[in-house]
């Protein structure tokens, strides 16, 4: 009965969708600092550079193998097939886990009836998503090494989940965070905030992800932006309000081992093409004469090469991406730390049945993922030089289609049957892990609402298991509604910066809250809250006045810079190349366009010269933690505390699915 | 909920549980700390000390790329270990204590 109305409810979503989709497109969001600084240069000097006389026999060969496309065209046909098959396979899933969904352990844990290997595969799922398929390849193809230390962050952040958070957490908890922070504590007050902090957190991963989903359908299948984050967004609905953490985790189990076998077979692909030389294929990047011109002007900004200056092997060597060190070392404890405090990754140790199995899952994601980012980085590299970073840079400026057009490539090329088929095998990829990645997200973010909020807060914890059930359900619709809401407004922003926002808040709110409640005899209600409060303001207010927000002042100084350099030349008597003329004139034009404008918040300038907040804000959760349990002790929490311990080391009394 | 009830105190003193506690404590502390240095490392040499990230080892391929790569290995090592550890340690451990409680 409840499920027809959601059926029909679901229906009219589509309905209302596909009109809200027809509208005029608004006016978007300003796009991200990289987004603006790669229309600056590189988008106006794609094509110029492409058709450059290019030096040396390997950038010879690179040149005409460069396709002039602004465009991956996937042939339609093929793709709409395979993405009905997905659709088709993952809806019979649904079906099957919505008649097993009874009680709200079902929901949000499955019943704890996943085992380790699976659970493993699912957990790898969830890192595997679109922004680390699609974003991570296109900053390595974009900016060479600095995307690769990117993929480094998420792969060592299992050894903190690994060590000291699964186990623990999946002894002592029961769904969701608040489970966990409020086992000692005044569990209202602390689930409160507990529920907000995961809202938060998975929203801002949500966001990215649709935004992905949203690009992606809207270049594959040539539909409008709106259409495609809408139509992700229902399917993503439907998956969680029908199927629950079953539908969830099988959804992502499917797409994970469909994502590796396309990773596969792409890295392989790439190394056959380079003939399995690991050293001729580095050796063929840094002489590539499109990537020295990329890195040159797009990147370090050199209207005019420097003599002597090897712009090749500067590709290997960092900071062109992360400029900052203090930016890297930030962005470090951000991933080493923020994965332990996800949402949608903590509720996943309690989908099996004990630590053991835990344990078990962290070890299988672990080596899925090692080997997936090592994929993606031959992946990025191999984009970088067969596909060149000129023209994925002229077809996505975050170079977010960078695995796509090589797949394309790789399979024989546009046109081809083979190209077209690997093209649409990618998508459909690309498009399963995002239906799978927002799933878990958005069942975290209603568990948080539902269970802590309406279950924990309103009623008292007395809901008999249908009421749950429901609720969550209802929940999940309205969470996957204002998703899709969204994804809609933020259509610009980089999809890989703002999974780092998600990363940050999580370490610097969740992490410090979740740790000392296990380890911590002393941590109590205040301490809980102080943390998550401070870390959470703290990390966005710190991002609002970073250098990721747009800054138009900033981009019309860069332009002028450009102009500046480029009329002394012509004053001084030099001739300007045709390129160097195109240039000019995008940089005039920027400048009018920019100059006078103000941030988000009213700013000329970042104040906060970081990207990433995690040194400032993680530290600042932690004091905040650590004070607000000194100033507020409280003798009840304390007591507890040996429960908590024993409870967490040994596993005594832990929480089985089908006690509640 | 689970029908049983446990004195958390008195499990709190077993000396078998103080022991599984401190070789628990020491082995994942421990080791998440030196696996966290060598990743901050990572940041570290490549944020303050490039010319050595520059290094040429093979061909183009430089100090950083292969430092990189040993995140990997180490990450792999680590869990591997620790797998071991805990099956072979930990795991006994807690179910002579529980089977002493019980």
């Amino acid at each position: 009965m409840f499920i027809r109305t959601l059926l029909a409810v679901t229906c009219a979503l589509i309905f209302a969708g596909t009109g809200f989709a027809q509208e005029p497109a608004g006016k978007g969001p300003a796009p991200s600092p990289q987004a603006a600084a790669a229309t600056a240069t590189a988008g106006a000097q794609a094509p110029v550079a492409l058709a450059a006389p290019a030096a040396g026999a390997v950038a010879a060969k690179a040149a005409t193998q460069a396709p002039m496309a602004t465009k991956v065209k996937p042939n339609r046909a093929i793709t709409i097939t395979m993405f009905l098959a997905i659709i088709g396979v993952t809806l019979c899933v649904v079906i099957w886990a919505a008649k097993n969904t009874n009680s709200a352990a079902d929901f949000y844990t499955a019943g704890g009836g996943i085992t380790g290997m699976q659970n493993g595969w699912a957990i790898a799922g969830d890192y595997m998503s679109a922004a680390s398929f699609l974003g991570m390849s296109g900053l390595i193809s974009l900016y060479g090494i600095d995307g690769f230390m990117y993929a480094v962050g998420p792969m060592f952040s299992f050894i903190a989940i690994l060590l000291v958070v699964a186990e623990p957490c999946r002894n002592a908890g029961k769904y969701t965070l608040g489970d966990i922070l409020s086992f000692r504590a005044a569990a209202k007050p602390v689930r409160a905030v507990a529920a907000v902090s995961t809202v938060t957190v998975s929203l801002f991963y949500l966001i990215a992800q649709m935004v992905g989903a949203g690009k992606l359908m809207q270049v594959l299948l040539d539909i409008p932006y709106r259409v495609s984050v809408v139509g992700v967004g229902v399917l993503m609905v439907a998956y969680v309000v029908f199927g629950g953490m079953k539908a969830t985790t099988w959804v992502q189990i499917i797409k994970a081992s469909l994502l590796m076998s396309g990773t596969v077979v792409l890295a392989l692909l790439v190394m056959l093409k380079s003939g399995m030389n690991p050293i001729a294929f580095f050796t063929d990047i840094v002489s590539s004469s499109h990537i020295q011109d990329h890195v040159r002007m797009a990147v370090l900004k050199d209207a005019l090469p420097k003599p002597g200056f090897d712009y090749g092997q500067r590709f290997m060597e960092p900071g062109l991406f992360l400029k900052s060190p203090l930016d890297q070392i930030s962005l470090g404890i951000a991933w080493a730390l923020g994965a332990a405090g996800l949402p949608h990754i903590l509720m996943r140790f309690f989908t099996v049945p004990n630590a053991k199995a835990a344990r078990k899952s962290i070890v299988v994601a672990l080596f899925i993922n090692s080997t997936f980012f090592f994929l993606i980085n031959l992946i990025g590299f191999g984009a970088a030089l067969y596909l060149t970073p000129q023209l994925i840079s002229s077809v996505d400026k975050g170079g977010n289609m960078a695995t796509l057009l090589l797949a394309q490539m790789l399979g024989g090329g546009a046109g081809t049957l083979g190209g077209d088929m690997f093209l649409a095998f990618i998508c459909a990829v690309a498009f399963a892990t995002i239906l799978a990645v927002v799933s878990g997200l958005v069942l975290a973010a209603s568990a948080a609402i539902a269970h802590d909020v309406y279950v924990n807060i309103v009623m008292d914890g007395k809901a008999d298991q249908q009421t749950q059930v429901k609720v969550a359900r209802i929940t999940s619709l309205f969470v996957g509604v204002a998703a899709i809401i969204m994804g809609l407004m933020a259509e610009k922003e980089n999809v890989v910066a703002l999974v780092a926002l998600a990363f940050a808040v999580a370490a610097s709110g969740n992490f410090p809250a979740i740790i000392l409640s296990l380890f911590w005899r002393r941590f109590n209600t205040a301490g809980v809250i102080s943390a998550l409060l401070v870390g959470t303001i703290s990390t966005l207010a710190l991002v609002l006045i970073s250098p990721v927000m747009t800054y138009p002042q900033k981009i019309a100084n860069d332009a002028k810079k450009i102009v500046v350099t480029l009329e002394q030349k012509i004053a001084s008597g030099g001739m300007l190349a045709e390129k160097d003329m195109k240039a000019l004139e995008k940089a005039k034009v920027e400048f009018a366009k920019n100059d006078g404008q103000t941030s988000m918040v009213g700013l000329k300038e970042a104040i906060f010269p970081l990207k990433n907040p995690g040194i400032v804000s993680v530290p600042l959760g932690f004091i905040a933690a650590i004070m607000g349990t000194l100033m507020f002790r409280n003798k009840r929490a304390e007591d507890m505390f040996d429960e908590v311990e024993v409870r967490q080391i040994t596993g005594l009394g832990i929480a089985k699915a089908t006690d509640h | 909920m689970s029908t049983k009830t446990y004195n958390w105190s008195e499990i709190a003193q077993n000396p078998k549980y103080l022991e599984l506690k401190r070789r628990k404590r020491a082995f994942l502390f421990g080791w998440w700390l030196v696996s966290t240095v060598f990743y901050f490392l990572l940041p570290v040499v490549a944020g303050y000390f490039p010319e050595l990230f520059k290094i040429k080892i093979i061909g183009p391929v430089n100090f950083g790329y292969l430092f990189i790569l040993s995140q990997f290995v180490v990450a792999f090592f680590v869990a591997i270990y620790y797998t071991k550890v805990a099956n072979n340690d930990f795991d006994k451990r807690t179910e002579a204590l529980i089977l002493e409680i019980q």
